[in-house]
């Protein structure tokens, strides 16, 4: 369990893991949906995480892994009013199995507690582990209903309200929605997938040494986890100090008004609905460019973010058979010429 | 000359389908028995097409053979319930202790070991996707009923597969992850096999020996080859193969994995998930190019040394890569094997349209929601979580009252529990009104029927608009994950178009080869209708019917000619379908409002639309409108 295939061993998926790294960098971007075939290492992707990101200080003692560095969340339970110490602890990339249950999602009241001691205390749930990391849903397409309208309006407000067997609770609840899943299984509700910022679409890889390297590389994580950790550690570092400095520099990269208007072209000519598209398109691209150590969101960002901001958003038009990439695609090779 | 080169070998291979797929199957079903008892947790299971039988009853029985001792082998029940299958609260524990237990479940009690499944075709997709989870994780997730809880659990899944050629087939991530594929409905009783002890033995040695056996690199290269020239997509199936080789070798005491293991690799793993024919050679083209496989994680140089390939004498990789496709070659059922060689599809490819099926289907039964405060009765569940956090902050002051009531009723009463300091009350003190039960979500769909007038009088002005309008419906009606049917009526009768579905191409397509002309059968059409609003209903979905027509019936119901008796006819089919209930939409087709049409409407309690220039988005709205409630 503490062993992971480490996230930079994957083979491939390039857009997947271009995705993953950009919503880990800017979690405003949104979430990442990972749609597509059968064992291309969605999962271990996303599970691979956990060990990749950098550390993140929190409050010692918040049931919600407060920051610090910002003010109190005013939440019960939350130790950042007293100002003790800090730590620094992994980000929190928490999976939420299906069959998981309301109460271990939103959080309940604790039985132990209240039959033992007689006190009315929360037990904090999934969303509130999940706070300022990632909630991961593998199967997202079958996730209950109720379940995903409770996911919905959390990652909308940022905030968990508990009002259940007479707890009145709130607290931060700031995650990236990482889903995954085969569409073949059935698909996703236009108001859940509307909250992924980036969508991917994976495809098994084709080419011969691509497969072997595949398999070797898995072959050799599961003879010996600990030496292939340990193999690709410079390749881990080396990710996550790009995160790092990714992060860093977000604040200074420039989108200048030309971009802009690119992208509201792009969305235009592809008539996706609303701003959200054009919102995703530049805070992907900018967290692209940190990612690049470009200071200034140029073509080249915006071309390489457009298929996985923008691919999801398309006008359904269930007679037309198009792949929405193919769409994207074409709309791209005419407005941004390579 | 090439050509003749393949069709030899196609010859040849189909020959070896046809005569030797039985006994392939017979001597392999031993073979992948065992391989599966050597790795269970590697190979993550067996599918076994086969249907109930004394053949299949023998090969469980040669598994039970090989199966350690001490290690578990359960069944998993067909509609197991989530709280039994991954683990939820158990209740004597919980009251007993005053805290949430876990009861473990099937999947984790398997650890180790197996789990049968039978009928694996029927699972519901819930159920699959929690085989599916632990499979890849190789543990179980409770997250229910205020437990947290992670349990390991490595097991393989026999899946029986005895799904016909029309039924839904067994779920494809499920499959794709089921590393051996078997089919023994082709194998003779007689050829039925048989345990052995010798060959448990072998097994236990062989499970001891496997993390040492080593697969050398032209093996991996070549079922890596042998996947992409059989079309096999799931990089799984690659990896499965090289376990399997790997087991395989270990089973015949080997250190490192030869040819023959490959070979046996390809009968069991890829030759049954192979989707085409592999493309003949033209030249031994053997300058791949190998380019690497990207840029950025391009293996770096310090990669531990692989250790020189130990099989005794390597064949060239094409020449390896040809044995183990023809290898998976001879394990395709020469049914299938003639379908490849034609070059149709496989049977994967229609899994996909049957699955989404089953999903709408297990979904209409009700997903469990929560909840509510109320007695657990008339069929009603009781909810033991909510009962208990309902309970649980009265416990003290409930404590305190019967303390009270018990001190004034008597010196005789029980003692006092303290009520402070007790370390772990003796029971919990439940109320009526504590009690809550389960609530079932009831998914409410709506099926849009569509009858459509196709009458001479209707096609000639409108038909093509009528289409056009309701293309457009069905586009509404997939944004909403309606269902739509669609029926049509003309000449003598109605007619079926579209049996209820979400799949807008069917839909498209039916509609795109509508023929026009002929009577108008109105009644007939209503009757279709109302017949289909009836079933809709049935199935759980809610109906609106949607009448496209000018209303101008000039054929009756038993079928003959007449303008009177039709138009009689279709207001009494009309009043028929309005005592069922539901929502109702007449579409005046007619180029002027025609009276008919509006009788008509008034007849069925509908609401009437005219077309007069077959807006599209106005008909679509109306129904939308109807719909929304």
């Amino acid at each position: 369990m503490s062993n992971t295939f480490p996230f930079s061993a994957i083979v491939g998926q390039d857009e997947m893991k271009l995705a993953i790294l950009v919503a880990a960098v800017d979690p405003s971007v949104g979430g990442v949906l990972i749609f597509g075939d059968r064992g291309t290492g969605k999962s271990t992707a996303v599970r691979a995480l956990a060990a990749l990101l950098p550390k993140m200080r929190t409050v010692v003692g918040c049931r919600y892994g407060c920051d610090p560095a910002r003010p109190f969340c005013g939440a019960k339970g939350c130790a950042a009013q007293q100002a003790g110490k800090s730590a620094l602890v992994p980000v929190p990339v928490v999976d939420l199995p299906l069959g998981a249950t309301e109460d271990r999602v939103v959080g309940a009241l604790d039985i132990e507690k209240a039959l033992t001691q007689g006190t009315k205390s929360f037990e904090p749930g999934l969303l509130a582990r999940a706070n300022r990391g990632f909630l991961y849903i593998d199967e997202v397409n079958l996730l209950e209903d109720h379940l995903v309208d409770l996911l919905i309006d959390v990652a909308a407000s940022g905030e968990n309200v508990v009002e259940r067997e007479g707890l009145s609770v709130r607290h931060p609840a700031r995650f990236v929605l990482v889903g995954s899943g085969n569409p073949e299984e059935g698909e996703l509700r236009p108001q859940l997938l509307d909250r992924f910022g980036l969508a991917v679409d994976v495809k098994t890889p084709t080419d011969l040494p691509t497969r072997v390297e595949v398999i070797k590389r898995r072959d050799a994580y599961e003879r010996d986890p600990a030496a292939f950790i340990a193999l690709w550690k410079k390749d881990e570092d080396k990710t996550r100090k790009r995160i790092v400095a990714a992060r860093e520099r977000l604040p200074e990269v420039q989108v200048p008004d030309s971009a802009l208007e690119r992208t509201a072209q792009l969305c235009m000519a592809l008539g996706t609905d609303g701003l959200r598209g054009e919102l995703t398109v530049m805070r992907a691209a900018r967290s692209l460019a940190a990612l690049d150590g470009a200071p200034v969101v140029g073509d080249e960002q915006i071309r390489r973010i457009a298929r996985p901001a923008l691919r999801h958003r398309l006008r359904r038009d269930p007679l037309d058979d198009t792949d929405a990439t193919v769409r994207v695609d074409r709309v791209l090779s005419e407005l941004f010429p390579a | 000359m090439a050509e003749q080169v393949s069709a030899a070998r196609r010859a040849e291979a189909t020959g070896r389908g046809v005569a030797g797929a039985a006994e392939v199957g017979a001597t392999d079903a031993v073979l992948a028995a065992a391989l599966l008892m050597v790795d269970p947790a590697g190979l993550g299971g067996v599918r076994v097409q086969a249907q109930a039988g004394p053949v299949r009853d023998a090969w469980l029985a040669l598994v039970r053979s090989l199966v350690p001792e001490g290690v578990p082998l359960r069944r998993l029940p067909q509609h197991a319930s989530d709280d039994r299958l991954i683990g939820g609260i158990d209740l004597p524990a919980t009251l007993a202790a005053g805290r949430p237990v876990l009861q473990q479940g099937l999947l984790a009690s398997a650890d180790g070991g197996l789990l049968l499944a039978a009928m694996a075709e029927r699972l519901s997709a819930t159920t699959a996707a929690h085989l599916t989870a632990v499979l890849d994780q190789g543990l179980v997730r409770v997250e229910r009923d205020g437990i947290t809880a992670l349990t390991p659990s490595r097991l393989a899944v026999v899946a029986f597969d005895e799904a016909l050629p029309d039924d839904p087939p067994l779920s494809p991530a499920l499959a794709d992850r089921l590393g051996l594929w078997l089919d023994l409905s082709a194998t003779a009783w007689r050829d039925a096999p048989q345990p052995d002890a010798e060959l448990a033995a072998n097994v236990q040695q062989a499970r001891a020996a496997l993390p040492g056996v080593r697969v050398g690199d032209d093996l991996v290269q070549a079922l890596c080859a042998a996947t992409l020239a059989l079309g096999v997509d799931s990089p799984r199936a690659a990896w499965f193969a090289v376990r399997a080789a790997r087991a395989s070798a270990a089973l015949f005491g080997r250190a490192a994995a030869t040819a023959d293991d490959a070979a046996l690799a390809a009968r069991l793993v890829l030759g049954p998930r192979a989707t085409r024919w592999p493309p003949e050679p033209e030249q031994p083209e053997q300058p791949e190019p190998p380019e690497p496989p990207e840029e950025e994680a391009a293996p770096p140089p310090d990669r531990p040394p692989e250790p020189p390939p130990e099989a005794p004498e390597p064949p060239a990789p094409g020449e390896l890569e040809d044995q183990v496709v023809d290898a998976a070659l001879a394990a395709i059922p020469a049914g299938l094997l003639a379908r490849l060689a034609s070059g149709e599809h496989a049977a994967d490819r229609r899994s996909l349209a049957g699955r989404a099926g089953a999903v709408s289907a297990s979904r209409q039964r009700g997903r469990p929601l929560g909840a509510r405060r109320g007695v657990p009765q008339g069929g009603a569940r009781l909810h033991l979580t909510a009962t208990l956090r309902a309970a649980a902050p009265w416990q003290r002051v409930r404590r305190l009252m019967e303390a009270s009531a018990a001190a004034t009723a008597g010196p005789v009463a029980a003692p006092p529990v303290p009520a402070g300091d007790a370390p772990a009350p003796a029971r919990v003190l439940v109320r009526a009104d504590d009690f809550h039960v389960r609530r079932f979500e009831q998914r409410r769909t709506t099926t849009t029927v569509f009858a459509v007038d196709a009458s001479g009088s209707s096609a000639l002005y409108r038909l093509a608009e009528a289409k056009g309008a309701v293309e457009l419906l069905l586009a509404e009606c997939y944004v909403r994950r309606d269902q739509v049917a669609v029926i049509t009526f003309r000449g003598l009768a109605a007619e079926v178009l579209l049996p209820p579905t979400r799949s807008l191409v069917r839909a498209k397509r039916a509609l795109a080869g509508l023929p026009g002309g002929g009577g108008t059968p109105l009644a007939a059409g209503l009757e279709a209708a109302a017949r289909m609003a009836e079933q809709v209903r049935r199935s759980g979905s809610t109906p609106v019917v949607v009448i496209l027509t000018d209303g101008r019936a000039n054929v009756s119901r038993n079928g003959q000619g007449g303008r009177a008796q039709a138009q009689q006819d279709a207001l009494a089919a009309a009043r028929r379908l309005r005592a069922l209930g539901g929502h109702t939409l007449l579409v005046d087709t007619s180029v002027r409002p025609e009276p008919a049409a509006l009788a008509l409407a008034v007849a069925l309690g509908a609401r009437y639309l005219a077309l007069p220039q077959a807006d599209a988005a106005l008909l679509s709205r109306a129904v939308g409108g109807r719909r929304g409630r």
